[in-house]
């Protein structure tokens, strides 16, 4: 009971720095989001283009952020842009998670864009429509909407692994768990601090998803 | 007669896919308001051909002429020749995230160019005629297959094509809903529409063709009028088809 009280207090009192980190990890969240999605879009249409050199291209992309963990992108990343490239410490990071994040996004709009019927395309082409206005006027909107569960799956995915740019010293909302944590040696409150955090977000973010769905459902 | 233009000719077409050999040296030739039927049994080559006149399959050798061009596949204004020829199918292909209305416009609006306003007035018109005045809002899941063929024909028509080309139009339909559909087709012919039409219905193919195809392992083996054709049929294997359906 004395721990649940002290769990509480530490909740309550570190409100106003875990705002702080909130705020960088709604930030890094929906950048990296949204540049993954651009990214993914881009890497699913190179792997149906057909062409043998894009579809490699897109193939060797995704191996890469598969076969190595996500932790060693955002260091490569991070020591690589901001050494090199001297950029932000923010957008290391979000360049990071963007890049990781973009190759399941890439694979999960190629699943979708070939589970639309072959006839939607051949009733574009039979109407007159390029490949081009097909694709963007016919085939993606369906597509994008057979993907919302599975994209919103991945943005939760995306905004909990966000949490590892607190090893390149960000104080997004974990990094300030850890911080808080370290300075006081009383680990355990700030974990379940931010783990709740984290659950509240992703609650939220549940729900939106489900009533896009919905909305979504309605014209099916 | 001699006055018509030819629509369409079609000069020892071949088609296959991989070993096997669908088409073989078909040729064939739509005259302007002519409606031309093509029968035969499952398997027998008359989708894959309908489906070449508008280049859904790219043929492997032989001659397409549409409206006095011949076309290739490397033709650059493909897109615009199948602009011209407009296309039903078996399973409709409606845009199921656009209204029905949408459906329509979307082509005309997109690839012609054509203001929206325009496109919605013309658009209203054609679904009136085809007896879809009700229905302008709504999403194509709702529809019956009936409705939903017919939505297909109005979208089809909104591009004004010279030719249209179905490809068993009725096939997919619950038997009650047939009726609505070929009516809507035999008035489209009744108004002068170059029509090719592959289907099953033989009574559509005898009362409102011109002409009929009878279609054999992808080969035409025989045609001629329908009355001739299904009358007489000259054919051992017209007869033994005629004979299988009738």
């Amino acid at each position: 009971m004395e721990s649940l009280l002290h769990f509480f207090d530490v909740f309550i009192s570190s409100f106003d720095v875990f705002i702080d980190g909130l705020w960088i990890t709604f930030k890094l969240s929906v950048a990296s989001l949204i540049i993954a999605f651009i990214i993914g879009l881009f890497f699913a249409i190179l792997k149906i283009s057909n062409i043998k050199i894009l579809e490699w291209i897109a193939d060797a992309y995704i191996w890469i952020v598969r076969g190595t963990p996500l932790i060693v992108q955002i260091f490569i990343l991070f020591y690589g842009l901001t050494d090199i490239l001297l950029i932000p410490m923010f957008w290391a990071g979000v360049a990071g998670l963007a890049f990781h994040s973009g190759a399941y996004i890439a694979e999960i709009i190629r699943g979708a864009i070939q589970s639309i019927d072959k006839g939607q395309r051949e009733a574009g082409s039979s109407l007159g429509m390029s490949k081009g206005l097909t694709m963007r006027r016919i085939i993606l909107p369906q597509a994008f909407r057979r993907a919302v569960p599975s994209l919103g799956n991945q943005f939760i995915i995306g905004i909990k692994d966000s949490s590892l740019v607190s090893f390149i010293g960000m104080q997004d909302l974990f990094g300030v768990a850890s911080t808080m944590g370290a300075n006081s040696f009383d680990y355990l409150p700030y974990f379940f601090t931010v783990a709740v955090y984290y659950l509240l977000i992703v609650l939220v973010l549940t729900l939106a998803v489900n009533k896009i769905e919905k909305k979504l459902a309605a014209s099916d | 007669m001699s006055e018509k233009q030819e629509m369409i000719k079609v000069d020892k077409l071949n088609k296959s896919f991989g070993d096997l050999h669908v088409l073989k040296d078909i040729d064939m030739t739509v005259t302007e308001s002519d409606v031309v039927v093509l029968i035969g049994a499952s398997g027998s080559g008359k989708s894959t051909l309908l489906r070449c006149l508008n280049f859904l399959e790219m043929k492997n050798s032989g001659k397409i002429i549409i409206e006095g061009e011949q076309v290739e596949k490397d033709t650059h204004n493909l897109n615009e020749i199948r602009q011209r020829v407009g296309m039903v199918f078996q399973h409709f292909n409606l845009f199921p995230h656009k209204t029905v209305l949408g459906n329509v416009i979307e082509a005309p609006t997109q690839v012609k160019g054509l203001q929206k306003e325009q496109a919605i007035l013309e658009g209203k018109r054609l679904l009136d005629k085809v007896g879809l005045a009700d229905k302008y809002n709504v999403y194509p899941s709702t529809l019956s297959g009936g409705q939903k063929q017919r939505v297909a024909i109005a979208r089809a028509l909104a591009m004004k094509p010279d030719v249209m080309l179905f490809d068993e139009p009725t096939s997919a339909l619950d038997p009650e809903l047939v009726g609505e559909v070929l009516t809507t087709m035999k008035e489209l012919a009744e108004e002068g529409m170059t029509m090719v039409v592959v289907t099953h219905e033989m009574g559509f193919a005898r009362e409102v063709g011109d002409w009929v195809n009878y279609m054999h392992d992808g080969r035409i083996v025989e045609s001629g009028k329908p009355n001739d054709l299904f009358d007489n049929p000259k054919e051992e294997r017209t007869q033994a088809f005629l004979s299988s359906i009738l």
